[in-house]
């Protein structure tokens, strides 16, 4: 029953792009909250640049220079790091102030599984909600369910297998986690390499090996099929956690993301509004490094990085989420 | 010419969707984000993304005068969504020009007045059976993204489609604007209609 219940769900969202429209009238209502338009934003989000920011002059810095969404919150991670306690959901007089300061998206994070949180964020308006590890997370057993949602949702991962449960869950867009608030874009290379191979694998199943991948990626073995045969994610795939330089950002395009998060890399370094013009640069010129080389000349400082081996095992944010 | 050659405008946004609805319309793609590229195509599509990104882009690589220049001298064209703010000749709910800022730069061409993302936010996105003349077989899926709609048209423009009283579609001799994304959809009428214009505006 449980178990019906859970994959009719996934089917209903693995989609099936029909060639042949099924309304014969245009009267029927219009639906909003459909997979198709959850993702579909994810979709328009590519090849672009979304930026942390903390204030509405900094969201501003951040629409003038090209980003195609900016994610607001209280801390930029770096800060969450030095400052420690409990991260949670951001004030939503800041979260507005951003959403009337700006014309793109406006993404905001709430804890994994806090639920409550996320309500409020639909609520507020925001575009799209990050239930996000850099928060401290609120339960250590399940995510929200992301389908009793209008809003979508983005979720971090680390593999192929963390991405499947996430989309199960409803997530519209995935972003592989990195370490954010580090500067440090080893992770980031990590998890978005372990992704791609994980899909890699798959694609070189036959279809009985599928099931026991399925069992093994801890994932539904519809969204495991599906990948298989698409040879990518059903959703949008972006990079996040420790980009820091133009080149770093084109880096992550080449491995495979469609997109790059940049948090605490522009706000941390000197010259902000000068740095997030580069990235975006980079961002849609990533293959040509002449072109990226220019956009990193004369950026100041960069801001200063944490190395992830000396990170202590409770302050990895990646191993938050199951 | 049976076959032409389709760039889509690759500085930013949802270009996949539109090579593979473009290729199944029967034409040959490419991506076009440098000068160069723009003067080996016969039309050319702008996709769905971020307006401000993708006209900043242009802007900064030196794109935006050359599509004005192909676009005045009757190149097909076709904007979706983001696309449809690019080739109006003018636009309401721009970013607010701040300190130091530029004005959110369109290509223009079509002579049209669009409001940005008139339908609301991500949570009022939405999809509806829409009816757009010119393309036969009933209804196509109109997927609506933080969508623009034309607020008025000149005298040139002709209307294509209309939802809840606002015009989401408008064709101006080579150039087609639509308000929604058929290349979400896997239904590839729309653009099968513009690679016929492209065709058309060659022989």
């Amino acid at each position: 029953m449980v178990l019906s219940y859970f994959y009719r769900r996934v089917r209903s969202y693995v989609s099936s792009p029909s060639s042949v429209p099924s309304a014969t009238s245009a009267a029927q209502a219009p639906a909003t909250g459909t997979a198709r338009v959850k993702r579909g934003m994810a979709e328009q989000l590519k090849g672009g640049v979304i930026m942390d920011v903390v204030t509405p002059e900094q969201a501003k810095i951040a629409e003038d220079a090209g980003a195609v969404a900016v994610m607001a919150l209280e801390r930029v991670p770096a800060d969450i790091r030095k400052d420690g306690g409990v991260a949670r959901m951001s004030d939503p007089d800041m979260i507005e102030g951003i959403i009337e300061a700006v014309t793109i998206p406006v993404m905001a994070k709430s804890r994994i599984g806090h639920f409550v949180e996320a309500q409020l964020l639909q609520a507020l308006g925001v575009d799209y909600i990050d239930e996000s590890e850099v928060l401290t997370p609120a339960d250590e057993v399940n995510h929200s369910d992301k389908f009793a949602f209008t809003t979508p949702f983005v979720c971090g991962a680390t593999n192929l297998g963390e991405a499947l449960r996430r989309i199960s869950e409803g997530a519209a867009m995935i972003r592989s986690k990195g370490e954010a608030g580090t500067g440090n874009v080893v992770e980031a290379v990590r998890h978005m390499r372990q992704i791609n191979g994980d899909i890699g694998r798959l694609k070189s199943l036959d279809s009985h090996e599928l099931y026991g991948a399925a069992k093994e990626l801890r994932a539904p073995y519809e969204l495991v099929r599906e990948v298989a045969e698409l040879g990518k994610l059903p959703v949008v795939l972006f990079s996040a956690g420790g980009v820091a330089t133009p080149a770093d950002a084109a880096l992550m395009r080449q491995l495979g993301a469609e997109g790059v998060f940049v948090g605490s890399g522009i706000f941390k370094s000197g010259d902000p509004a000068k740095r997030a013009a580069s990235i975006v640069k980079a961002t849609t010129f990533y293959d040509d490094p002449k072109i990226i080389a220019d956009a990193s000349r004369g950026l100041g400082e960069a801001m200063v990085g944490i190395n992830c081996d000396t990170l202590p095992e409770g302050e990895r944010y990646a191993s938050r989420g199951w | 010419m049976s076959t032409p050659t389709v760039g889509v405008l690759a500085l930013q946004g949802d270009v996949r969707e539109h090579f593979a609805a473009l290729a199944a319309a029967g034409a040959h793609t490419c991506a076009v984000r440098r000068p160069e590229e723009l003067a080996a195509v016969d039309g050319l599509v702008v996709p769905g993304g971020e307006s401000t990104t993708i006209s900043k882009l242009a802007v900064a690589f030196g794109l935006m005068e050359p599509l004005r220049e192909r676009v005045r001298a009757g190149m097909p064209a076709y904007g979706s969504c983001a696309g449809m703010i690019l080739l109006a000749d003018k636009i309401l709910d721009a970013s607010p020009v701040s300190a130091g800022g530029q004005e959110q730069e369109t290509v223009g061409g079509i002579d049209m007045i669009v409001r940005r993302n008139a339908f609301g936010r991500q949570n009022e996105s939405f999809e509806a059976p829409l009816d757009v003349k010119g393309v036969e077989g009933g209804p196509v899926e109109g997927v609506f993204i933080r969508a623009p709609w034309v607020e008025s048209t000149g005298e040139r423009a002709e209307t294509l489609a209309v939802h809840d009283g606002h015009t989401v579609a408008v064709r101006q001799d080579a150039l087609l604007a639509t308000s929604f994304h058929p290349e979400l959809t896997g239904d590839h009428r729309v653009h099968a209609m513009f690679v016929e214009m492209v065709r058309a505006a060659a022989a």
